[in-house]
């Protein structure tokens, strides 16, 4: 596997801030246990790619971030996440304003069956970002522009947001997330419902979202975590394997199990 | 090896052999397919001349109660029994005296008391208010004489119609022979028609079959489920978002979904008997009022409503939820903003179902007094009333042959009103279906 192409080399600083922190994360799903003491840090505005074989908790771990698990009855979860250094599953927090701290695009594209325009208009409307038509305009247009997807779209934001290709509807879903002005965005295999070409976008998108937002990103493709990723964390049957800069983990892995899965001996 | 004869029938290879096999079994798989077809298009045919049998017995003895015998009489409005011009004084006035007196008019030969009796009883018994309304809404008629139709007894209704048979010895029969002359001798002159039974269609109820209508029961109807609609849609719409939305999931939300599907399947006489303890007797609700039909009614429609309101957003992709979710919309926000407007087709199909059986219900009503005959037409919901399903009832039990024909002309105004409602509910499903 050395013909992976690898991320560019960016040199940024060490000493980045941890954006969003898991302290001895355990998931239990009734009696059964996803997570095993799982430690991570996301740092400010990088990509952190999560991944591993399906069914490692990669996802789950996903969902603990803005706490999308709340919504699963038998779902327990122990430890400590933080965003900021402030623990989201603290009593005080309300998981309405963490979410709109850190939003989340999913594995399937799934806009609202509104108008491309009311999609995106929707976060900036149920948080009340906006005081006036004019500026819910520029916030639904900077989102769409910021997601590249805007040129496609801008004479049909009436149109259904249903109606576009899987690729589009993707992106649409991206610019629904940054329109809220989140900090964090988590991305559930954003990519596997879709063909090479909408991926390359999406990846592309990846890219220059970084800039502004912290971003993890669940995958199934080591290529795709190797071109998006800053850093990669490997989960292999719900423990955390092995986490470090992308370029080590993909060329100098220390454990075993991650050498495996990324020479594809197991997976 | 190899046999290079070019006719030479290659030896036969497992797989020639296995479909050899299986060729052999599709007569037989193609054989069950068609019988089960053809069981199939048996069962359609036998319910569907069911149907046929159905709709054709309630038709071919119903449609003739759209029409009504009328009998035309020239009627001198005698200003000696008006006292004064006054709305209350004309009311007070003998219609019957005139009515009779032109009857003797058109008849002199007639003047035996029995066969006056006779006489006086060919047209029908209502016809004074028909003419004492026409006066009322129009007194400038005082003094002078009106011709005008008016309905005939139902006795001479029915011998226009063909149901009472010349041929029968008199004393077998409905009406006289003396009677039948003097129908015969305004058939002659012209002034006996039959006409389209608009009394049917704006009158209530009435001893006299000629002069009985059901848009009394039509309006208790609808009274009866407006306060049905009111109560059961907003409850039930309630009750299936937050089991479906907000409840957790344990023994006890099973428990009460279990109970639910039970009481769909409750008995209606069974919430007739308890709207009945409770409402009339506890509450002290008004007897034989729409009001309580309809709370009756909503007890028996909920458990329908719930199930289809529940299934409704359970079709609702958990995807939705999850983008709004994901959005920072609170749950109440992902519910109004998203998954009930996907869920409402179905739910508002559930609720047409749900009033089309309440429509239909007879029993629970007349447990609370519904049956009663009500000859005024309900001004609303607290006043008392009947239901269409429940005047089907009364006629049906009525003994005089014009009421057989209403009896079923009601069922077909039921049924129309039936048909209406599920086709609007299949329009409805058809038009939002799947948006997403």
């Amino acid at each position: 596997m050395k013909n992976l192409e690898q991320s560019e080399v960016v040199n940024y600083p060490a000493d980045r801030a941890i954006k969003m922190q898991g302290k001895d994360v355990k998931v239990f799903y009734g009696e059964k246990q996803a997570l095993f003491d799982v430690n991570i840090d996301i740092y400010d505005r990088e990509v952190t790619a999560l991944i591993g074989p399906s069914g490692c908790g990669k996802s789950t771990f996903l969902r603990c971030l803005n706490r999308m698990n709340d919504t699963v009855d038998i779902c327990r979860i122990e430890g400590k996440i933080t965003v900021d250094g402030e623990d989201i599953y603290e009593r005080s927090v309300d998981p309405v304003h963490l979410r709109a701290r850190v939003g989340m695009v999913f594995q399937k594209p799934n806009p609202f069956p509104k108008s491309i325009f009311d999609n995106v208009a929707y976060g900036p409307k149920i948080h009340g970002l906006v005081d006036n038509k004019t500026d819910l305009e520029e916030i639904v247009e900077t989102s769409l522009r910021k997601a590249s997807i805007w040129d496609e779209v801008k004479d049909r934001l009436d149109a259904p947001g249903t109606g576009l290709s899987g690729g589009q509807q993707q992106r649409l879903c991206i610019a629904r997330a940054i329109a809220v002005r989140p900090e964090v965005i988590l991305m559930d295999e954003p990519c596997s419902a879709l063909d090479p070409i909408a991926t390359a976008k999406i990846e592309e998108l990846i890219h220059e979202l970084r800039e502004n937002f912290t971003i993890a990103i669940v995958t199934h493709s080591m290529q795709q975590a190797a071109r998006v990723s800053q850093r990669t964390a490997f989960f292999h049957l719900g423990h955390l394997v092995e986490m470090g800069e992308t370029d080590q983990i993909f060329t100098n892995p220390e454990d075993e199990r991650t050498q495996g899965y990324i020479t594809g001996r197991f997976g | 090896m190899t046999d290079t004869t070019p006719n030479a029938v290659p030896p036969k290879s497992v797989t020639t052999a296995s479909s050899e096999r299986v060729a052999a079994t599709l007569a037989k798989r193609h054989a069950a397919e068609k019988r089960f077809r053809m069981y199939g298009i048996g069962a359609i045919g036998l319910a569907l001349t069911f149907l046929v049998i159905l709709f054709g017995s309630i038709i071919t003895q119903g449609y003739s109660a759209f029409w009504q015998t009328e009998i035309r009489l020239d009627v001198h409005i005698d200003e000696g029994e008006f006292a004064s011009g006054e709305y209350a004084d004309i009311r007070q006035a003998s219609f019957n005296k005139m009515l009779r007196a032109s009857l003797r008019e058109v008849f002199p030969d007639v003047t035996s008391r029995k066969d006056k009796k006779e006489l006086y009883k060919i047209i029908s018994s209502g016809a004074k208010y028909e003419l004492q309304n026409m006066v009322v809404e129009n007194p400038d008629l005082i003094g002078t004489t009106v011709s005008f139709w008016m309905a005939a007894s139902d006795d001479v209704d029915m011998l226009n119609k063909g149901y009472i048979d010349r041929s029968l010895p008199e004393s077998d029969r409905r009406l006289s022979n003396f009677s039948i002359g003097l129908v015969d001798t305004l058939v002659e002159k012209g002034d006996l028609k039959s006409a389209f039974n608009t009394r049917f269609f704006s009158n209530a109820d009435s001893r006299e079959p000629e002069q009985a209508g059901i848009w009394g029961a039509a309006i208790g109807s609808f009274w009866t489920l407006m306060v049905t609609l009111l109560l059961s849609f907003p409850i039930g719409v309630a009750a299936a978002i937050y089991l479906e939305e907000f409840a957790p999931k344990n023994k006890w939300t099973d428990l009460i979904e279990v109970n639910i599907n039970n009481l769909a399947a409750v008995p209606s006489i069974v919430f007739g008997l308890l709207g009945l303890a409770l409402f009339l007797n506890w509450f002290n609700l008004p007897r034989s009022a729409p009001i309580v039909g309809g709370m009756v009614l909503t007890l028996m429609t909920l458990p329908t409503i719930i199930i289809a309101s529940r299934a409704a957003l359970k079709a609702v992709p958990p995807s939705i939820r999850e983008a709004a979710l994901g959005m920072g919309a609170s749950r109440l926000q992902v519910v109004t903003h998203h998954v009930l407007p996907l869920a409402m087709p179905g739910m508002l199909t559930g609720t047409i179902i749900g009033m089309a059986q309440a429509l239909g219900e007879t029993a629970p009503l007349l447990m609370i007094g519904m049956v009663a005959f009500i000859a005024d037409i309900p001004g609303g919901p607290t006043d008392p009333a009947t239901a269409l399903p429940v005047q089907i009832y009364l006629w049906a039990d009525s003994p005089e042959r014009a009421f057989v024909e209403r009896t079923s002309a009601a069922i077909m105004v039921l049924l129309g009103f039936l048909i209406f409602m599920n086709l609007a509910a299949v329009l409805l499903r058809k038009k939002f279906e799947r948006r997403w």
